[in-house]
Order: C-alpha cells, then sequence, then structure tokens
C-alpha cells in the first residue's frame, strides 16, 4: 500500500482524514499513483493535475524521501521506500498568496 | 414572503444570511469551503433551495458546488470547463498572441426555469451552459468564435465573462459582458452574438468607439423592460433603451463616474444604484465616505445615500458582483466590500447598517426573497 498525503484543502474536498492508502495497479509511478487516487476520489480530478494536459498544477509539488520530485517523468518508477509504505508520498501546496 | 437569504462569496469562503422579512437580525452561517475563493453564488429562480457555488483556487484550480438545500449542505459537481475545439488565441496585455487559457468561473447564471440548466461565465472569457445540474459543462462557442475573439483584452482583473443577463420574456436571448471586450447579445439562445458596445467611449484603447475593446463592468435590467440595458463601464455609466444597440451616457451629476456595481430597483424600473469609486487608480470612494448613489429617472439626475454608511476614513472597495436587490414590497438593497462588510438597506436604499462584518474580502452578493 502507498501512503499519500494530501494538503489540508484537499482533505477538506474529499472529505478524507489524515493519510490515504492507495493501492496502485502494476508499476507505482506519480501518474499510476495519482490515476489511482483519482480513481477513488474523482472529485480530485482537476486539482492535482491539469484536466487536459495531465500536468501537475503549478503551485502543487510533490516530495518524498526529503527528495522533490516534482520533475521527475511522470512514468518514472517511485522511490522504493514509497512503494513499500514506509514513507509517504507528500501533495504540497506551494508557500505563496496571502 | 417569509424570508430573505443572502448568499455572500468571498476571498476565503462562503457565507450565507438569513433573515425574516423584517431584515432586521440576521444568521450568519458558514464559512463553507473555508480558505478557498468563492468568486459567486446564485440560487435558481425555479428551485431556491438549489444554490451553485464558484470555487476556486490558484493551487488547485475550479470547482463547482451544489447545494439542494438552501445552502446548509454542498456537494462537488464537475469542475472540467474544456473549450469547444482548438482555442486559439486573444491579445495579451502587450498585443501579442496569447492562447486561451481557463482559468477560473467568475459568474453563474442559474437558468429562470429549469433548475438543472446553469450558464458560466469564465476567465478566459467564455460561456459555458450545464443541462444536468452542474455535472457535465459545454462551452457556448459561438460567443468566442463570432469574429471579434482574437482581439480581445483582458482587463486588470483578467480576462473574465462577469455579467450573464437572462431576458424573462424572450428565452432565446441573452447579455452578457466582459472585461475587457465590451458587451455581447445573442438572439438564438446562444448560438450567434454581435457586440453591443456603439455609444460607449473609452479614452483608454486606441479606437475610442471601437466596437470591441471596451472594459464593461457590469450590465443590469429590469425583469420586465428587458430592452433597457444599464451599464457600469470603468469610467461612464451608461443607458440603452433599444437592447443595447446603442448607448448614451447617464453618468449626470456624479461625482465619479468611474465604479464597478450597478443594479436595478425590483419594483421601480428607473430607479438605479451604483456605487462611485474615485478612480481606476484609487479604487476606493472618494473622500473615505462610503455612498451608494440612486438615481429614480434611469440616470442623469443622482442622488447620495449616506445615512449608516461610513462619512469618513472609509477606504474599501465594491466589487462588480457584489450589489443585489431584493423582491419584498419594500425594495431590499445589498452590497458588500474588500473590508468584509455586507450592507442592506430595507427601504430601497434610504438607511443602511452593516448585516455582517469583518469577512474576508466580499467578492460577490447575491440574495433570495423566500416564501
Amino acid at each position: 500500500m502507498i501512503r499519500v498525503v494530501l494538503p489540508s484543502h484537499l482533505r477538506m474536498h474529499a472529505n478524507v482524514n489524515g493519510e490515504i492508502l492507495l493501492d496502485v495497479d502494476g508499476e507505482a509511478t506519480q501518474r499510476s499513483l495519482l490515476d489511482a487516487l483519482e480513481t477513488r476520489y474523482p472529485v480530485l480530478r482537476g486539482t492535482i493535475r491539469d484536466h487536459g494536459t495531465q500536468k501537475r498544477r503549478p503551485f502543487l509539488r510533490f516530495f518524498a524521501c526529503q527528495r522533490d520530485l516534482s520533475h521527475e517523468p511522470a512514468d518514472a518508477p517511485l522511490p522504493d521506500e514509497v512503494r513499500s509504505g514506509s514513507k509517504p508520498f507528500l501533495i504540497v501546496g506551494a508557500i505563496a498568496g496571502g | 414572503m417569509t424570508g430573505v437569504r443572502v448568499l455572500v462569496g468571498t476571498r476565503k469562503g462562503a457565507f450565507v444570511l438569513t433573515s425574516d422579512g423584517t431584515r432586521k437580525s440576521w444568521d450568519v452561517s458558514g464559512p463553507h469551503f473555508p480558505g478557498w475563493e468563492i468568486y459567486h453564488m446564485k440560487g435558481s429562480p425555479a428551485d431556491p433551495n438549489r444554490i451553485y457555488a464558484s470555487q476556486s483556487s490558484g493551487w488547485f484550480g475550479q470547482q463547482i458546488q451544489r447545494s439542494d438545500d438552501g445552502g446548509k449542505t454542498w456537494a462537488p459537481v464537475d469542475n472540467k470547463f474544456a473549450y469547444d475545439g482548438v482555442p486559439g488565441t486573444h491579445q495579451w496585455y502587450d498585443g501579442t498572441p496569447h492562447p486561451w487559457e481557463f482559468k477560473r468561473v467568475w459568474h453563474i447564471e442559474p437558468s429562470l426555469t429549469d433548475p438543472y440548466t446553469v450558464f458560466a461565465g469564465v476567465e478566459d472569457a467564455a460561456l459555458f451552459r450545464t443541462s444536468d445540474g452542474g455535472k457535465s459543462w459545454a462551452e457556448l462557442s459561438g460567443l468566442r468564435g463570432h469574429g471579434s475573439g482574437a482581439h480581445w483584452m483582458p482587463g486588470a482583473g483578467g480576462m473574465c465573462l462577469h455579467t450573464i443577463l437572462l431576458d424573462p420574456v424572450d428565452p432565446k436571448r441573452m447579455f452578457i459582458a466582459i472585461s475587457a471586450a465590451g458587451a455581447f447579445r445573442t438572439d438564438d439562445g446562444g448560438e450567434t452574438w454581435q457586440p453591443i458596445n456603439k455609444g460607449l467611449r473609452s479614452e483608454y484603447i486606441p479606437d475610442p468607439h471601437a466596437e470591441v475593446g471596451h472594459c464593461v463592468h457590469r450590465l443590469a435590467m429590469h425583469p420586465s423592460r428587458s430592452n433597457v440595458l444599464f451599464m457600469q463601464k470603468h469610467w461612464d455609466v451608461m443607458r440603452s433603451d433599444d437592447a443595447g444597440n446603442s448607448w448614451r451616457e447617464v453618468s449626470g451629476n456624479l461625482p465619479t463616474d468611474f465604479g464597478f456595481v450597478i443594479d436595478v430597483h425590483a419594483h421601480e424600473p428607473e430607479t438605479i444604484y451604483v456605487v462611485p469609486i474615485k478612480s481606476d487608480a484609487e479604487h476606493f470612494p472618494m473622500d473615505g465616505k462610503l455612498q451608494v448613489w440612486r438615481s429614480r429617472s434611469g440616470g442623469n439626475e443622482w442622488e447620495a445615500l449616506t445615512k449608516g454608511l461610513p462619512q469618513s476614513n472609509c477606504y474599501v472597495n465594491v466589487l462588480r458582483d457584489a450589489m443585489a436587490v431584493d423582491t419584498l414590497d419594500t425594495c431590499g438593497v445589498y452590497f458588500g466590500t474588500t473590508g468584509g462588510q455586507v450592507y442592506a438597506s430595507a427601504d430601497a436604499g434610504d438607511t443602511w447598517s452593516a448585516i455582517v462584518r469583518d469577512l474576508p474580502a466580499v467578492l460577490s452578493v447575491e440574495v433570495q426573497a423566500l416564501k
């Protein structure tokens, strides 16, 4: 199981508390993880990735294992610690705005 | 009438204010969607307990929320606003072509007769419609495609479609306004559109009388007389008596004719309201005095309404979707400020009081009279 942590606004929007545990089909990548997340919570479609381009929204970042994975290819394997569930995949809102 | 419900959209959430017909004491619920921008909320005239809200965020994009119980509970519906076909380009601030990009829904206009049909005005400017209660949205692309779209340019607040007026008499007629393209009308249910900006004069654009390019801030119409339109332009308050085919200025004795809101009394089609703002460089009232100005003659002759409004050290703004009127026997008038106050008058503007204050900056105000 992969652990996913959403920013508070998206937890509220999807009506979830705490971490999300996800089963990801096939190889665990950013794309397959986000596909699984949006399948479980359709209201998150368009909130993390653009509907059309499927690119990460500009003010969101992906962190895990004390690394910024935001610019990793969408189909690159996630770190072993994320795939094993020992470390969470963090979706983080940029500190910006007022 | 048994009561009034005021829907307030703010920079950091939505609030629902309710009162009985006396409109003296108010209950406040909210914030709904705390931390999100609520550009607009509006209830269905056909089913007032059905309310739609535009919820957006620079981080997480656009959401449309729907309540079927008068704003007590909400559920997200669809949030996908895809332009029809290849969207092409409009002009950017520097005059270069810029791709059309969806940013947010500025204004929601439910059908007058069907609670499942709603129109949405978006940035970058386009008009969308749902016929299934918000579960899916399709662009009425005849507006962007009518010919001048490539020449539209954003105003300072973005290239937003902010006003949608539905004709109560002719269901195929609709008026919209875009900053900074101007006003447009369809007579065939949104298939084809024509610019309706003759008579507008905007000194800040290369051709002050251009067919498009005017920064229209707001349109208003009395439902009994849909050929008469009122406009708060960037500068100038305007009036049309021929459904927008021509306009004439009715700023008259206003202390400044810059502003954002304009609205019409619910029972007196010649009584209109504006909130003069000092200038496009200084978005606050003149001399720190917050004043609504009322004309009972459809423009030109205006009177200041000040009782109950701050007359010193007030430097708030009143944004374009932040004024509304109710339909009670004595018409109520409401407006919200960027300082977080919502002011109401239960006597058509003669006296005012703040029915809530210290909210986040108010983006929109709508009112429902409840039976």
